[in-house]
């Protein structure tokens, strides 16, 4: 049974809205461009669900559902159609993405209530909703990276909100460009499957999945391994992970409520997303699958001590970021597919909560974004000090919130799987237990102690800490003025609205019972989501190695009931929560018991603390190897050598050359009529003696 | 009978004369009755491509032996034309720049 959901519907509705506020909004009221926004958001959120309502496994629609508009491209035997497709995936997905980004809308409408360029702000968040949903919903690879740049784009122009500070548009242009490298890496991993498919279609007998189906698997380094390892490359770029993760903490500048939408819940999961959906290609490779483990895992660790010496609290929140995808990509790594799908809808919303609770933090203290000179808020914003502590524990990993179960998921997979194994495991669970660590510090740092608004000299240092967005970029907003200011004109300390405060609550809801649609056998639940996606799935992943080859690989880890599998998966488990709660004591020792002594160890390992803080050089290593010479090769080959030398050199010699000729030419028009006459005999001549040459040589 | 070509060496001597004549006078009346040489010289050859043709028939339909004369009125015609408007525009010359030297008719240069 085929029905017509019109699909095409939930993306475009986006588009009119951010249409309508983009080309009008500069007229409009405030409150005229935040119904607009919202209207179209849950417009779309509401025909999303409706579809998903309609496609529902047991409704009897085939899924995937396919919906084919019209060929949008053709060239000789490739076309590509411009078509949408609902399946397990995407469902997750769409929803998702119009559920918490209509959640972020409505908090949007308080949060930005008293900044400039209001309908711009909404109008780019809508541009990015539509962007967002083509790419989720898209048929084929190529309408996918439509979608792909698109959100692109519109982070760019979010990250660079406020253009008129000049760290927030290097931020944007940085994020973009960073991107473009992965998108390229893309483009080719595209180039290649056109070579050999002839296709880029996701589903159908001739899709490029059906033919993937058909080959052997790639043992060595053959054209499948280089093509996962491309496609991979662009997921790194937009999941922000080594070696490309560096525009993310840098995406920081933007107005808070992007960083949650764009840079915690949404576009950031593209990457992963895009490799879930391509897992039958990586499948096929385990070299690519391998790398991809271990990059994930690489970047896991790595972002994870980053984020413990950061002390803007949206940076650390960045770089959490950071390693949670790592985490995904790790999972996707260990072709563990639907645990990273599982994580990526429990962190948009645990992640998304916490910052939106950190932008409710920042916005009681009136612009600051310096944990140091935080702290106490427990009492002053009760209801923001909740739900981030329910976000907290949920990423954390601590049960029952719904960051345990993802996460257990993911590292209970990688124990069992040829690609992970013990050594990436344990790193894994060391990185959980940082996770606990740093977001144990960012609560207890926040809300326990005495608030030191402005009291505190952070002297040098205080370049580290980045100075409040919104201060710099005009009188527009006074409620988020410096600290400096004190914000006396705004009565202090005081919760947000209940126009943030409402997502807030609902983000903290689904932070808490999120986790549980997945929850393991070994615990008595059925592990829905691996369920549920498992269709999607469904090429088992063809393992190298003889370790798991007698197991089922897709079951292992999701434990069967033996006695033995559930003891073993109640150790990893066990494991994981024991180091959540290792990483919450030590917070609690170093920010509660003993707030001196964080002081004392990094004077003591001051060399490791200096590179940690410094994000051990890894933006400056890009600047000398990479974007130093590249501007010393634009500047001395390309500019001076090739602009310059040749093709300016050349243009200017055609004008030349033009002017010297003319001037010659220029003798013949002397004005003198005879002279005209004798010009006009000589060609005559010429016709005559040139027709008596054609008739002598006949 | 006069062989074709001698009139067209004659009429190529004529042309000839006309070219130079045109080119090397000064006084627009000669330059201008160098023009008539040299129509006339045309002429010439007309009426004896008719002639001949007329004389040697042929069967390529495309040539139509009396064409010729009837050319000749053309240019008669125009010619009369012209001398009569170049005769005109000469006295008119003459009238506001009292000269009859082309090339100090040259206002019109740069």
């Amino acid at each position: 049974m085929t029905k017509n959901l019109n699909l095409w519907v939930i993306p475009l509705l986006p588009l009119i809205g951010a249409a309508i506020n983009g080309l009008l909004g500069r007229r409009f009221k405030n409150a005229m461009v935040s119904a607009v926004a919202l209207l179209f958001t849950a417009a779309s959120f509401g025909w999303a669900a409706w579809a998903v309502w309609s496609v529902w496994p047991g409704s009897g629609v085939a899924l995937p559902h396919i919906e084919v508009l019209t060929t949008w491209i053709t060239a000789g035997t490739f076309s590509a159609p411009f078509g949408f497709q609902l399946d397990q995936l995407s469902m997750i997905m769409v929803l998702v993405v119009t559920g918490v980004g209509f959640l972020i809308h409505i908090y949007s409408v308080g949060y930005m209530a008293h900044e400039g360029g209001y309908y711009r702000f909404f109008a780019f968040l809508n541009l990015f909703m539509f962007f967002m949903l083509t790419l989720v919903l898209a048929n084929n690879y190529l309408l996918m990276f439509v979608g792909w740049e698109g959100v692109g784009l519109a982070s760019y122009l979010l990250i660079g909100f406020f253009f008129l500070k000049d760290s927030a548009a290097d931020a944007g242009k940085k994020a973009f460009i960073v991107n473009r490298i992965g998108d390229f890496a893309f483009l080719i991993g595209m180039f290649l499957l056109i070579q050999h498919f002839g296709t880029l279609t996701f589903a159908g007998d001739t899709g490029v999945f059906a033919q993937v189906a058909k080959l052997p698997q790639d043992t060595g380094w053959g054209w499948i391994t280089i093509t996962a390892l491309c496609l991979m490359f662009g997921a790194t770029g937009k999941s922000a992970q080594v070696p490309l993760y560096v525009w993310l903490p840098d995406a920081m500048e933007g107005p808070t409520p992007v960083s949650a939408l764009i840079h915690a819940a949404t576009m950031v999961t593209a990457g992963i997303y895009m490799i879930a959906r391509s897992h039958a290609i990586f499948n096929l490779a385990p070299h690519a699958l391998q790398i991809v483990a271990i990059i994930g895992c690489i970047t896991a660790i790595f972002a994870a001590t980053m984020g413990l010496a950061q002390t803007d609290i949206k940076r650390v929140l960045a770089y959490s970021t950071v390693s949670q995808l790592g985490y995904m990509f790790l999972a996707c790594g260990v072709a563990a597919y639907s645990a990273g799908i599982f994580h990526l809808m429990t962190h948009a919303f645990f992640k998304a909560l916490l910052f939106l609770g950190a932008g409710s933090v920042i916005h009681a203290v009136g612009g600051e974004q310096d944990m140091r000179r935080m702290g106490g808020l427990r009492k002053l914003i009760p209801v923001t000090f909740w739900v981030v502590t329910i976000a907290t524990i949920a990423i954390a990993g601590i049960p029952p919130f719904a960051g345990f179960f993802s996460k257990d998921e993911i590292l209970g997979a990688v124990f069992h799987s040829p690609y992970g194994g013990p050594v990436i495991w344990g790193i894994g669970v060391l990185t959980a237990g940082l996770t606990s660590f740093y977001m144990f510090r960012l609560w207890f740092m926040t809300f326990f102690g005495e608030l030191k608004l402005g009291s505190v000299d952070l002297g040098e240092e205080a370049h580290t800490a980045h100075a409040p967005a919104q201060a710099a970029h005009g009188a527009a907003s006074h409620s988020h003025g410096h600290a400096d200011d004190k914000s006396h004109g705004h009565g202090g300390v005081h919760e947000s609205p209940w126009v943030m405060l409402g997502p807030l609550v609902i983000l903290a809801v689904l932070s808490f019972v999120g986790g549980w649609v997945g929850v393991p056998q070994f615990m008595g639940g059925h592990n829905e989501v691996e369920h549920f996606l498992a269709p999607v799935m469904q090429s088992a992943p063809a393992v190298a190695g003889e370790a798991v080859s007698d197991k089922d690989a897709t079951t292992s880890h999701a434990g069967e009931a033996t006695p033995e599998n559930t003891r073993e998966e109640w150790l990893l488990a066990g494991t994981s929560i024991a180091a959540a709660l290792i990483g919450l004591l030590f917070a609690y020792l170093f920010y509660y018991k003993s707030p001196e002594l964080p002081d004392r160890i990094t004077s003591k390992m001051h060399g490791i603390y200096m590179m940690v803080l410094h994000k051990y050089y890894v933006d400056e290593g890009y600047g000398a190897i990479f974007v130093k010479p590249l501007l010393a090769l634009s500047t001395v080959v390309l500019w001076r050598g090739v602009d310059q030398g040749v093709i300016d050199r050349l243009v200017n010699g055609a004008g030349t050359a033009s002017q010297g000729v003319g001037n010659e030419l220029r003798q013949m028009q002397s004005g003198n009529i005879r002279s005209y006459a004798a010009w006009v005999a000589l060609g005559g001549a010429a016709i005559v003696a040139y027709m008596i040459w054609l008739g002598v040589t006949r | 009978m006069v062989p074709l070509s001698w009139y067209l060496i004659l009429s190529g001597i004529l042309f000839s004369l006309g070219v130079l004549g045109f080119l090397l006078k000064r006084n627009i009346i000669t330059i201008f009755m160098s023009i008539e040489l040299m129509l006339n010289a045309v002429n010439l050859s007309f009426v004896a491509f008719a002639n001949y043709w007329n004389t040697h028939p042929v069967a390529d339909k495309s040539i139509v032996p009396l064409s010729g004369q009837v050319f000749v009125f053309f240019v008669m015609v125009v010619a009369a034309a012209e001398a009569a408007v170049g005769l005109a525009i000469i006295i008119s010359v003459f009238r506001t720049r009292e000269t009859l030297n082309v090339d100090r008719v040259n206002l019109l240069k740069l």
